[in-house]
């Protein structure tokens, strides 16, 4: 379903200019045990709901942002630049 | 009464849910109607089939139905090759007409690089008995000599990988084969039962809520595909797993000029004529995540685009309909299979990504044997979901999409 993301920089374009770069995961540290890392690389949540993601204006403004966004709706409900989002 | 006329034959019983089965497995599509038929065979028949919603409702509804066993990894094509050459006996064995018409295939090679990875396909294929080759542009022109060779355009064809074996199925009657064999072996299905949640103790799954009662399970079987996330949420498991839909269209009804199944990955398409005479095209998946099956203009814009270089007579056919199914994609394009660590009673059968539809009865035959035996058969061995954790990614490049995304 295609819909509009409002890019913090340019407003609402179609989500087709994005790139969707998929649910925010921390990154452990370097000492951190082997199980954490696969976590970290690989398991997701991919929730059926609201989740924060990242978002990049390809064909726009290229600037990183992140995304609170209903993935069944697809309905974007809150942006923020990445210095500004709260995990 | 006039009314008997019309009655129609029932493909299965509608028996009332019981609270509890030796097994019960979550999701009616082919993946949970296979594995259920398997185990039927194995002679465990306490068997309930759940789904939210009606049976082969979900992905196997929305599958493009090609089957074939050109992949690339030595995991993948043993695997694959088993679950083709199941398909070719399954109309026989089910007693039920699945429509398998084997045409071939043809995977285009657009560029020196799409070129070598189609011969070392072929390679790994004739070392491991499935039965592909690579040709050049005449004996491609013979096969299809629709499709656009012209040289010096973008994307000229410079060879094929040509999978004779290959072919489409009837994907409905798949589902419903396999379910009314497993009904009649004494399995139940109960369509429109949803699970709401997992009930676990001690480290073990022992049943499920559902909003029509509580059912407890000496095994629980997660086959939801696309939805297998929202499921195994439910014992606080996270998967390698993340949803993207994959859409797909079809032309009105043409004389048949193509009996070939063809795709290119460097064009992100592929199409096939039905019986019907509809062209089906499908393409990559969606570039970014969702749990809509809403089609989009902008994929309908670009499949057509794309197919049109290969096919450019479909030029003035009209398109009439679009839809999109959900693929639960992995990182290695290869699905996950088999038991938990640390979680008994809950058995995985997901990761089906693209390329679900063509495993499921070696998928079936092979969790059925480990639900059965406790033993995880060796062909499925490579699927676990610890091969995250020991770094053992498969890297199944021949899969649909696989070109696309990442």
């Amino acid at each position: 379903m295609a819909f509009l993301v409002p890019c913090p920089n340019c407003g609402e374009r179609n989500v087709y200019e994005f790139r969707c770069a998929g649910e925010i995961v921390t990154r452990p540290n370097s000492d951190a045990p082997q199980s954490e890392r696969t976590a970290y690389l690989y398991l997701r949540k991919n929730v059926a709901g609201e989740q924060r993601e990242w978002w990049y204006h390809k064909l726009g403004c290229r600037k990183w942002f992140t995304a609170i966004r209903n993935t069944v709706t697809n309905e974007v409900t809150e942006t923020a630049w990445p210095d500004e989002t709260v995990a | 009464m006039v009314l008997q006329l019309f009655k129609k034959s029932q493909m299965w019983r509608k028996p009332d849910l019981k609270n509890r089965y030796e097994v019960v497995i979550i999701g009616g599509g082919v993946h949970g109607l296979s594995t259920a038929y398997h185990l039927g065979k194995l002679g465990l028949t306490d068997v309930a089939v759940i789904d939210k919603s009606y049976l082969g409702g979900g992905g196997s509804a929305r599958s493009t139905a090609i089957i074939r066993a050109n992949y690339l990894t030595p995991e993948g094509i043993p695997f694959f090759r088993e679950s083709h050459k199941m398909y070719e006996n399954l109309s026989q064995e089910l007693d039920f007409n699945l429509l398998f018409n084997q045409m071939g295939r043809l995977d285009l090679g657009h560029t020196d690089s799409a070129v070598y990875w189609l011969n070392v396909r072929a390679g790994f294929n004739q070392l491991l008995g499935v039965n592909s080759r690579v040709i050049d542009p005449n004996e491609i022109s013979e096969l299809v000599p629709v499709l656009d060779l012209r040289k010096g355009k973008t994307m000229p064809v410079l060879a094929a990988l040509y999978h004779p074996p290959a072919g489409v199925v009837r994907h409905d009657a798949v589902v419903y084969g396999y379910a009314r064999a497993a009904d009649r072996m004494g399995i139940e299905l109960h369509p429109f039962t949803e699970v709401t949640g997992i009930i676990k103790s001690n480290g073990r799954v022992t049943g499920v809520q559902t909003n029509s009662g509580q059912i407890s399970a000496g095994t629980v079987v997660s086959a939801t595909a696309g939805w297998s996330s929202t499921i195994s949420t439910m014992v606080d498991l996270d998967l390698p797993i993340t949803t993207y839909p994959l859409q797909a269209f079809v032309t009105e009804p043409l004389k048949p000029f193509l009996d070939k199944t063809i795709s290119s990955a460097n064009l992100h398409a592929y199409a096939y004529q039905t019986d019907r005479g509809e062209v089906v095209i499908g393409g990559p998946v969606d570039p970014y995540p969702t749990y809509s099956q809403r089609a989009t203009m902008n994929m309908l814009e670009d499949l057509s685009v794309f197919i049109l270089k290969l096919l450019p007579i479909l030029k003035p056919a009209k398109i009439l309909r679009q839809w999109a199914g959900l693929c639960d994609m992995t990182p290695d394009y290869a699905p996950i299979l088999g038991k938990v660590e640390g979680l008994d009673g809950f058995i995985l059968n997901c990761g089906w990504g693209t390329w679900g539809f063509k495993a499921a009865p070696i998928a079936g035959k092979t969790v059925a044997e480990l639900v059965a035996t406790g033993q995880t058969p060796k062909l499925i061995q490579p699927f676990g979901l610890d091969r995250f954790e020991n770094g053992r990614l498969i890297n199944e490049r021949a899969a649909a999409t696989a070109a696309a995304i990442h």
